[in-house]
């Protein structure tokens, strides 16, 4: 398994990437962590003529908050995303998340910004992206734009981006002090994609009833996306056993998963059920810890 | 387009010369340009972790590097460790039996080099955890946790 030829290419700054990206058009792809295009290079499912090499682009590796938005450069490596204290600190699911993410050696390399565009279904950081509400930050030789992550995915690996833009940083708004949050993934070997992944915040008002809760899933759809619950079957509820059960049958009701030899779709459903149940759990753990 | 280009690598501390086209794994030019064949390929799709070099310290799978992209970065193969005697790691995979064919071997060593630095002293949920980017036909990985857990003990203890 080796690549066809391509020829390469390393620019020193983004402004040089973005005059090679337009230069070439449809004919080049950036390579970041290699991760996910290196595979698909020496399979020959990929076939671009340029490789435009992002990993000197030292100014898209970044993590800093400012004023209540985690942004992370599009260069940032997931063991940089699930061990920095600053997002343990400002965004713990997506500490988390990352962590999850393939094997040790994987997440060395592997960028955040990759993975967005990478869009698989089951993929960890675009689960997160779409249950945040993060903004993914785009450059052109034209400009920056933004869009939100709910709009970014919009295909089993395809997502709104040109010819010649890459992403540059995305924006994850910090997550509420308040907020419990749970992240579950089931898959059947350790470090493989994700059959399903589930990610949910939740807070609770002062009178420990639920004022906010939101739930996104990953690996049932050709994208991930966030439940849209509705309110009555949630707000201002007590956070019982019972209650649980109740919003994760609702989920499972809400997802409508493709059948395939491998996963009937029933199962999927009950996956999903499962995880969500767990990841709430898991939600209402962390938010009583924070309390106490 | 693809012309070859005569590219500078830093392997092992020493600087070495290949004519390589761009689309050249590190792991081919590591073993038939370098002569390092002790960096197995296994899979050339980043699953199998045969391939597991260092990239400036930090262990990545060089079937998914092209070498093109190594100038101006350290690498450390198989071939640097234990050269007189064997490393700790190695010392322990050797009398817990964690190796049989020794395929898989020089990519959880190189895995578990870099991993041990960082986290002297893992539990065996996290040896697992980074154990599972490793396949090993052979040994049913049980005697290999086994040994990074007792390399990290004997490594804890060497240190002043
Ligand atoms: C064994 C193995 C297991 C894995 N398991 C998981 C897993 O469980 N979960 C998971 O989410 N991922 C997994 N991955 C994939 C991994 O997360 C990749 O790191 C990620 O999908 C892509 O990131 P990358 O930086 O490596 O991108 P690359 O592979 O370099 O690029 C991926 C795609 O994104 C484009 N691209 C990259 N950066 C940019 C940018 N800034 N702007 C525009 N386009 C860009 C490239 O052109 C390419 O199309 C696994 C990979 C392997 C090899
Ligand atoms: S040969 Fe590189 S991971 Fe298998
Ligand atoms: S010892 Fe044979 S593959 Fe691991």
């Amino acid at each position: 398994m080796k690549p066809a030829s391509f020829d390469y290419h390393r620019p020193q700054t983004v402004e040089d990437a973005l005059g090679l990206l337009a230069r070439f058009g449809e004919t080049a792809k950036p390579i970041a962590g290699g991760q996910s295009l290196g595979p698909m290079l020496n399979m020959r499912l990929a076939r671009p003529r340029h490789l435009v090499d992002l990993n000197d682009l030292v100014e898209l590796d970044f993590v800093r908050v400012v004023d209540g938005v985690l942004e992370l450069g599009a260069m940032t490596r997931h063991q940089r995303v699930a061990t920095s204290a600053e997002v343990r600190r400002a965004h713990p699911l997506l500490a988390a998340a990352a962590a999850t993410i393939g094997h040790y050696p994987i997440r060395q390399r592997g960028t955040l910004g990759g993975s967005l565009v990478h869009a698989d279904p089951a993929a960890q950081m675009p689960l997160i992206a779409v249950l945040a509400n993060a903004r993914i930050v785009i450059g052109g030789v034209g400009g920056m734009r933004e869009i939100a992550a709910c709009d970014f995915f919009q295909s089993v690996m395809t997502v709104d981006l040109r010819a010649g833009e890459i992403v540059t940083s995305v924006r994850f708004p910090v997550l509420a002090p308040n907020a419990g949050w749970g992240f579950r993934l089931f898959s059947r070997r350790h470090g493989d994609f994700a059959m399903v992944a589930v990610a949910a915040t939740l807070a609770l008002a002062d009178d420990g009833r639920v004022a906010d809760l939101k739930v996104a899933v990953g690996g049932v759809a050709s994208v991930p996306f966030r439940i849209d619950l509705d309110a009555s079957v949630f707000a201002g509820a007590t956070p019982t056993a019972s209650w649980i059960e109740e919003i994760s049958a609702h989920v499972a009701e809400r997802i409508a998963p493709e059948d395939n030899a491998l996963v009937p779709a029933e199962y999927r459903r009950e996956l999903t059920e499962a995880l969500v149940r767990d990841g709430i759990k898991d939600a209402l753990r962390n938010t009583q810890v924070e309390a106490a | 387009m693809s012309d070859k280009r005569t590219i500078t690598l830093t392997v092992n501390g020493t600087t070495r010369e290949a004519d390589v086209e761009p689309r050249r794994l590190l792991s081919d030019v590591l073993r038939e340009d370098l002569g390092l064949t002790g960096t197995h390929v296994g899979c050339e799709h980043g699953v199998c972790g045969a391939c597991t070099v260092l990239i400036d310290d930090k262990p990545a799978r060089a079937c998914l590097t092209y070498a093109v992209q190594m100038e101006g970065h350290e690498i450390t193969t198989i071939e640097a460790v234990g050269e007189e005697t064997l490393s700790p790691l190695q010392q322990a995979l050797h009398e817990e039996h964690g190796l049989q064919c020794g395929f898989c071997t020089p990519g959880i060593v190189m895995t578990f080099e870099a991993f041990l630095r960082e986290m002297p002293d893992p539990s065996e949920a996290q040896v697992r955890d980074v154990l599972s980017g490793n396949l090993c036909r052979c040994t049913g990985y049980q005697n290999i946790v086994v040994a990074v857990l007792k390399a990290a003990a004997v490594m804890r203890e060497k240190r002043p």
